[in-house]
């Protein structure tokens, strides 16, 4: 699955578009971290919990629960929500 | 250790990110190194003493969560922690938490090279043995009943959330550690950290409040000397303190200030050698706590006498108009023969006495909001 990686996590990956897999975003998120380390616990809090900039779309759709099954089609979204200056 | 025998540097911690200054040895010229994480929340930048080569920065970013990154090379490279400080699932029936930034980071015991202490928003104390690549949760406070009901909740806190700070290592003995909180109250441990308990005897409260309840305790900065670890200096939201151990009442020294000033304010440093000597810089502490410079015109104050009496040095900053803001790590001292004093504004503007304040100058401006200002001596 493609997954899109906001700018403030660039510095991890090198780029905006990389590729993970998982039959959840969860999955998708450790795969991601597995493969960037660090990069989930910028994005996820110790409890699992999406910290609160940050949001997930999968074919438009938003997505909170991070056990819900993502088909492996269509493109991962992650996007932070920005706020303050 | 260390010799340390360079020139200052002074790491300060920002808003934006972190700048570097590397003084020449008459401290009258300075090159700066920035920014470094431009962009994201500095709230430490603290260099290793013991090897002189160590540098952590706690970060974050606005919409990331925190992390702690590490140099060698005094900032020319930097890699992330593998685990930064992060709390442990529920346990003791208490809700579980996350960190959301860490505040603040100590070495520890010289004799314990590479390890290093963290305190983090909300309240946690955390520990790495690898020179801060790695971090756990340290001491039984973070999941325990009595600590929790102490931290309050996110009400309690400042605007930027409940902070554990002020993490000090007894110089003579690891075993002896003191950390405080905002809000909290002081606590002690003699046991390497398996146990604290609160010290916080004969400290004020806000009116109203019941001091006897640790919660409602307010310390802002704690410094111990190092010329004499048995004497502590506070700045609390309610007063200025010492205590000298192995006694346990805080005397609150700051009655001693002109009335007109009051003794409210953020941070405190200590002189390197001469337990007599600290300065803090006071702040309006009137009706809605403006917490800016009385008057608008900022002024450090010096005891020489361990705080039966308090002089005031203000040559050479803004005589008036300046409603100036200064947290609690935003004010150093270095360790040279006439001290040098360090303090950042929220403002952005960075200034230096050489001679222990009786003299200052403007180093930069036109920083972002200055968070921390540390001195180190790099190898």
């Amino acid at each position: 699955m493609r997954v899109l990686i906001p700018s403030a996590l660039h510095s991890y990956t090198g780029q905006p578009w990389v590729d993970a897999a998982g039959a959840t975003v969860g999955a998708v998120l450790a795969d991601l971290n597995r493969q960037f380390p660090g990069i989930r616990f910028r994005i996820v809090d110790e409890q699992g919990r999406l910290r609160r900039h940050i949001r997930l779309f999968h074919r438009g759709e938003a997505i909170v629960n991070l056990a819900a099954p993502l088909p492996a089609d269509g493109e991962l979204m992650i996007v932070q929500a920005l706020s303050g200056g | 250790m260390s010799t340390g025998r360079g020139n200052p540097v002074l790491l300060v911690a920002t808003r934006k990110g972190a700048w570097i200054y590397h003084g020449d040895a008459a401290r009258r010229s300075w090159r700066v190194d920035g920014p470094h994480f431009l962009g994201h929340i500095v709230n430490h930048l603290v260099l290793d003493p013991r090897d002189g080569r160590t540098l952590l920065a706690a970060a974050r970013t606005g919409h990331l969560g925190p992390t702690v990154f590490r140099s060698s090379d005094l900032g020319r490279s930097w890699r992330e922690a593998r685990r930064p400080p992060a709390f442990g699932p529920a346990v003791n029936g208490l809700a579980a938490r996350a960190v959301d930034h860490t505040f603040w980071l100590t070495p520890a015991h010289v004799g314990e090279p590479g390890a290093w202490y963290a305190g983090t928003s909300p309240q946690g104390l955390f520990r790495s043995e690898d020179g801060g690549d790695t971090w756990a949760p340290f001491s039984c406070i973070n999941d325990d009943p009595q600590y929790r009901q102490w931290f309050g909740t996110v009400q309690d806190g400042t605007p930027d959330g409940p902070k554990l700070h002020s993490l000090i290592v007894d110089p003579r003995d690891p075993r002896h550690l003191y950390f405080a909180m905002s809000g909290g109250g002081v606590h002690e441990s003699l046991d390497g950290g398996r146990s604290f308990a609160p010290l916080v005897d004969s400290m004020e409260t806000v009116a109203g409040c019941d001091p006897a309840d640790v919660t409602f305790h307010d310390p802002h900065c704690i410094r111990l000397c190092p010329g004499n670890p048995d004497r502590l200096y506070q700045q609390n939201h309610c007063g200025i303190y010492r205590l000298d151990r192995p006694g346990r009442r805080w005397e609150r020294i700051g009655r001693n200030m002109p009335a007109a000033v009051g003794d409210v304010g953020f941070p405190l440093v200590v002189h390197p050698r001469d337990d007599r000597t600290a300065w803090v810089f006071p702040m309006d502490g009137s009706d809605v706590w403006p917490r800016t410079s009385p008057g608008g015109r900022p002024a450090v104050y010096a005891t020489r006498d361990g705080g039966a009496s308090w002089q005031r040095h203000d040559t050479g900053l803004p005589a008036e108009q300046a409603w100036w803001t200064v947290k609690r790590q935003a004010l150093a001292a270095d360790r040279e023969a006439s001290v040098g004093l360090y303090l950042g504004t929220t403002s952005g503007e960075l200034w230096l006495s050489r001679d222990e304040g009786g003299q200052w100058e403007n180093l930069a401006r036109h920083l972002p909001e200055i968070y921390a200002i540390e001195t180190a001596y790099p190898d």
